[in-house]
């Protein structure tokens, strides 16, 4: 066993050694060695470019949304986000929207009408006062935002799989999709719809919800990122139709979850 | 299954004692994976330059945008969420073959601290020798350990971030949810003065490149 090793290493040498004379001959392999390293590098840094080739914007669309179903695996209804105490919320707690803080819509209390549509039973209007005297829940959870940051704030408001099902929503139906007076729309997966933790919020850390953070109303997922969160909501929709969102139609992942 | 472990061994492993006198330096299993996991870690970091800047973790840490790839945040998080997939099923491929095959056992152990210190010292005076490529220095044999359990870091702390809600023990393990990113972003600092120093040393070393992609 010994000599057979050594012979073989004797082998692997002598070979090595001639490969070695070989390539030191062939200066042209050392130039192509080098040139391939500089090839690599220089095809990495015309990363922009590659994005914006047709094909394979397509093909990085497709991964997005197998992604989806990848994410939707994953989701377990019965997974709650961690809650926090008061002594922890982010304050100020940040605003942030498509637009500055300037352009946040001014929505009307009295005149306010959510509309209700799509596959429900009871199609119809509700005014402010009606939507406050739902069901009451509060949470403290941590908002994740999908460029990195996150904060933890106070939402108060009614659970809403309990709100789907007193409008009578279909929730064997794919999609609750949301138009908004800011002219954000955005659309969310039944299962996340009724997780126990989707709140119709109303209030803001025991206040009514400010302008800066959705009045009248936003839907708070804490199994969501902040994009999925839908603010100044006036119309909430029961579909089998992909409704698609103002950014998730701009790129970003539709399931969007965390 | 005792029996297909066997001639896969027989069939996979570089050893000396079983390999013709012809076989690769490098299988062809280990050059596929490695030039896919080459691909996919600088995918995965590019993109993660263009996802860290939206955000920064470390204020005073900017990466310049025209080196990240993406184009902008949406982009970049398509490529980073594309390029994930290869980079954990071509690792998981990698990490089977390579100890299934015994090739994990036989090329990285055993390593001391004791011949790392004396292979560097060797390295910096230009004394190491890189006669046979079939034979890891024990430098090599401590950042390929390195940058392995590095990518196995970078996996599970970006899994944190990605899923937080869903795995809350990986998110208890990592810290938290912020305490993750700088998790990721730390053991992405590691996987670059990897790339850096391993090219360096490729570049040094021409024909270690011709036998990753030939395989002698």
């Amino acid at each position: 066993m010994k000599t057979d090793d050594k012979s073989i290493m004797k082998l692997d040498r002598a070979a090595i050694l001639a490969d070695a004379r070989r390539e030191l001959d062939m200066p042209s392999r050392r130039l192509f060695g080098k040139r391939l390293l500089t090839l690599g590098g220089l095809s990495l840094l015309t990363g922009c470019s590659i994005t914006d080739d047709k094909s394979v914007n397509a093909f990085l669309t497709a991964v997005s949304r197998l992604n989806d179903r990848a994410q939707a695996f994953l989701f377990d209804p019965h997974q709650l986000a961690p809650t926090y105490t008061e002594a922890q919320l982010t304050r100020p707690f940040p605003f942030n929207a498509f637009y500055g803080i300037d352009d946040v819509p001014e929505v009307n209390g009295s005149d306010y009408r959510l509309k209700v549509s799509g596959l429900v039973t009871g199609q119809r209007v509700w005014t402010l006062p009606e939507l406050y005297a739902l069901p009451h829940a509060e949470q403290i959870t941590r908002h994740i935002c999908v460029e990195g940051w996150s904060a933890i704030g106070r939402w108060g408001g009614t659970p809403f799989a309990e709100f789907l099902r007193r409008i009578g929503a279909d929730t064997s139906a794919k999609y609750v999709g949301f138009r908004c007076a800011d002219d954000y729309y955005e659309s969310i997966d039944m299962p996340t719809a009724l997780h126990p933790q989707t709140l119709l919020t109303f209030e803001y850390d025991g206040q009514r919800l400010p302008a800066k953070y959705g009045y009248p109303m936003k839907l708070r997922m804490p199994t969501k990122l902040g994009y999925k969160n839908p603010k100044h909501i006036v119309e909430i929709f029961v579909t089998n139709t992909y409704p698609g969102g103002y950014w998730v139609d701009q790129g970003y992942n539709w399931f969007g979850g965390s | 299954m005792v029996i297909d472990m066997d001639t896969m061994k027989a069939t996979l492993t570089p050893a000396r004692e079983t390999a013709p006198r012809n076989a690769p330096i490098h299988p062809l299993w280990l050059r596929i994976t490695h030039w896919l996991n080459a691909v996919a870690a600088l995918v995965m970091m590019f993109s993660g330059w263009r996802i860290y800047d939206a955000s920064p973790v470390f204020h005073n840490i900017v990466i310049p945008p025209s080196i990240t790839l993406g184009g902008w945040l949406g982009g970049a998080l398509q490529w980073h969420f594309a390029a994930m997939w290869l980079l954990v099923f071509n690792g998981i491929v990698y990490l089977a073959l390579n100890i299934a095959s015994g090739r994990f056992v036989a090329k990285f152990f055993p390593v001391s601290p004791r011949a790392v210190l004396r292979d560097f010292i060797a390295a910096l005076s230009g004394k190491l020798a890189h006669a046979d490529l079939r034979q890891y220095n024990a430098v090599q044999k401590l950042a390929y350990l390195v940058v392995i359990v590095d990518l196995a870091v970078l996996v599970l702390s970006g899994l944190a971030i990605w899923k937080s809600v869903q795995f809350p023990l990986l998110r208890e393990l990592m810290g938290g949810y912020d305490n993750a990113r700088i998790v990721h972003f730390c053991a992405m600092a590691v996987m670059a003065a990897f790339v850096v120093v391993h090219v360096a040393m490729v570049a040094l070393v021409p024909r270690s490149l011709l036998t990753m992609l030939r395989g002698r």
